[in-house]
């Protein structure tokens, strides 16, 4: 029974310390407690990440599992990495202490750390990022087939934002005066009222819901109605 | 073993508690607005906090209501009626099934969300004896993941088929879980993926791959910038309220759909608002004595 009823017992607690917290600066230091304690578990919690990370991967290596030889890059780049930071290996002497060991600072590209930060990581996530503009291409194709009404719709909204925002935009319908009756034929301005309308009451509709939901969720977390995340053993 | 003394204990706690939330926030309104001057409350939120209590009043109307019996209509979400016939694809294809519970920690209402509905799929998949996996990009959602799915487990009366090792920690990298996470789904093909919590620009990659391979996807997330990626990208997706509502409709207990229902009385308080703002501002176009009127109405709701 304790183990459902204590970790319901802090969450409801934690729950209704933060929300009172937020509309009382009296209690404003009991949130920031809270949030204290979920720090350190976060802290320890790391430990239990790295810890897995290493099982894992090194599971994978001893049974020769397919991609073993990932897992093998992974645990070397984790140790270099782990190396590098904790004994500051080339770090640059601190100005103030510069005869004091451990004293400078090791993120700079001078030393391993920084330098294998900047010149090996920076790159590959900048690479993952990069093919993003593939996948939106990709999904856009998909996504802007005119087969039904709605599609035929998102279609015409998406070429109208998209040539507005490109020189021809301007090219095809800058010439019509912005004063006369037919300026709502310039492409600016059908931008304009599309994003700053149509897109905006539909994202509010989305955000309120959002809100709502959230209360919802959680109070039922506080009150202990959702208890999925407990074991029953 | 029966022990209906702690049953009974449980069900008054709880309805004490339930009765007691609302009064001791009420109380906290009125005693607000009676000491604004003593600056124990925050004046700037006391709206919030008035629409806070009528909503968390209507949410737990909505579970008494529930806990009448009266029968609760809940509208037919899509995306989570085709949560068991995903699992049950992965089972006859003998395939996993991959669980994304966003990059985000337990600090964000959304992992936290995300991790209840883990807690129905796996149930369905312990039901199915479909492998479930389920990388984090935090080691405290590794853990609270991992007690889940081992919940879901024994609630299915499969303890045994539980393996811990399916929950595991990537990285806290944004693009470096993005890698490890696509890599896996190229390489090892789950017949389901779902996205369930906080994403930001990984969701296309995470939605574009799993379409590559062929997988039936179901996303949900309150995200409002990553919801078109998924939409276009996946078979279904849970769209904001949705996806809160999720873990309470995939549980089909009445005290969940209760509080599902009551979030509606919110949405009417926030409708009968945005008309009376909309009538207010327009009146107040005509006859400028309801400017000041119309000011202060939005003033109120923090405008």
């Amino acid at each position: 029974m304790l183990q459902r009823t204590v970790p319901m017992a802090i969450l409801s607690l934690s729950g209704l310390i933060l929300m009172l917290a937020y509309f009382s600066p009296m209690t404003t230091s009991w949130g920031e407690t809270v949030l204290d304690w979920f720090n350190i578990l976060a802290a320890v919690a790391f430990v239990l990440g790295a810890g897995n990370l290493l099982a894992v991967n090194l599971e994978k290596i001893s049974s020769r599992r397919a991609g073993w030889a990932y897992a093998a890059i992974t645990l070397i780049a984790f140790f270099l990495m782990l190396g590098f930071g904790l004994l500051k290996v080339g770090a640059v002497p601190n100005a103030e202490h510069p005869t004091v060991a451990f004293a400078g600072g090791y993120e700079t590209a001078a030393s391993p750390f920084g330098w294998t930060y900047e010149y090996i990581f920076s790159p590959l996530t900048a690479t993952m990022f990069a093919m993003l503009a593939f996948y939106v291409a990709s999904a856009a194709f998909r996504a802007f087939r005119a087969k039904n009404i709605e599609s035929i719709l998102l279609l015409g909204t998406a070429f109208i934002i998209l040539l507005a925002q490109t020189a021809a935009g301007m090219f095809l319908t800058g010439w019509i005066p912005e004063e006369s009756a037919f300026a709502f034929l310039r492409l600016d301005w059908m931008k304009v009222a599309i994003t700053e309308h149509i897109q905006t009451a539909g994202m509010r509709a989305i955000t309120i819901g959002i809100a709502l939901g959230v209360v919802a969720t959680s109070l039922r977390l506080i009150l202990g109605i959702d208890k999925s995340y407990l074991s029953k053993s | 073993m029966d022990r209906p003394h702690l049953t009974c204990l449980r069900r008054t706690s709880t309805r004490l508690f339930v009765a007691a939330t609302p009064i001791l926030l009420l109380a906290t309104t009125v005693t607000a607005a009676a000491e604004e001057q003593s600056g124990w409350i925050n004046t700037a939120r006391v709206p919030l906090l008035i629409a806070l209590v009528l909503i968390c009043g209507a949410v737990i109307a909505g579970i008494a209501i529930a806990r009448t019996g009266r029968p609760l209509h809940i509208r037919k979400l899509a995306a989570l009626d085709a949560v068991e016939e995903a699992i049950g694809r992965a089972t006859e294809m003998g395939r996993s099934v991959l669980f994304v519970p966003g990059i985000q920690d337990m600090t964000d209402i959304q992992t936290v969300a995300g991790v209840t509905v883990l807690g129905r799929v796996a149930k369905i998949a312990a039901e199915y004896d479909a492998r479930l996996e389920v990388p984090t990009a935090r080691s405290i959602v590794m853990a609270a993941a991992r007690e889940t799915v081992r919940a879901a487990h024994y609630s299915a009366g499969r303890p045994e088929s539980y393996n811990e090792a399916n929950i595991y920690y990537i990285t806290d990298e944004q693009f470096g879980y993005v890698a490890a996470v696509t890599g896996k789904m190229v390489r090892e093909k789950p017949a389901a993926c779902f996205y369930m919590g906080a994403f930001y620009a990984e969701s296309l990659l995470f939605a574009e791959n799993g379409n590559s391979i062929g997988a039936i996807q179901i996303a949900g997330t309150a995200e409002p910038s990553q919801l078109p990626f998924f939409v276009a990208a996946c078979d279904y997706t849970l769209i904001g309220e949705e996806f809160f509502a999720a873990s309470a409709y995939l549980s089909g207990e009445r005290d969940q759909l209760g509080s599902v229902k009551g979030q509606d009385f919110g949405k009417l308080l926030i409708t009968a608002a945005i008309l009376i703002g909309c009538a207010l501002a327009t009146a107040a176009v005509f006859m400028p004595s309801l400017t000041d009127a119309a000011s202060t109405f939005k003033a109120i709701l923090g405008g």
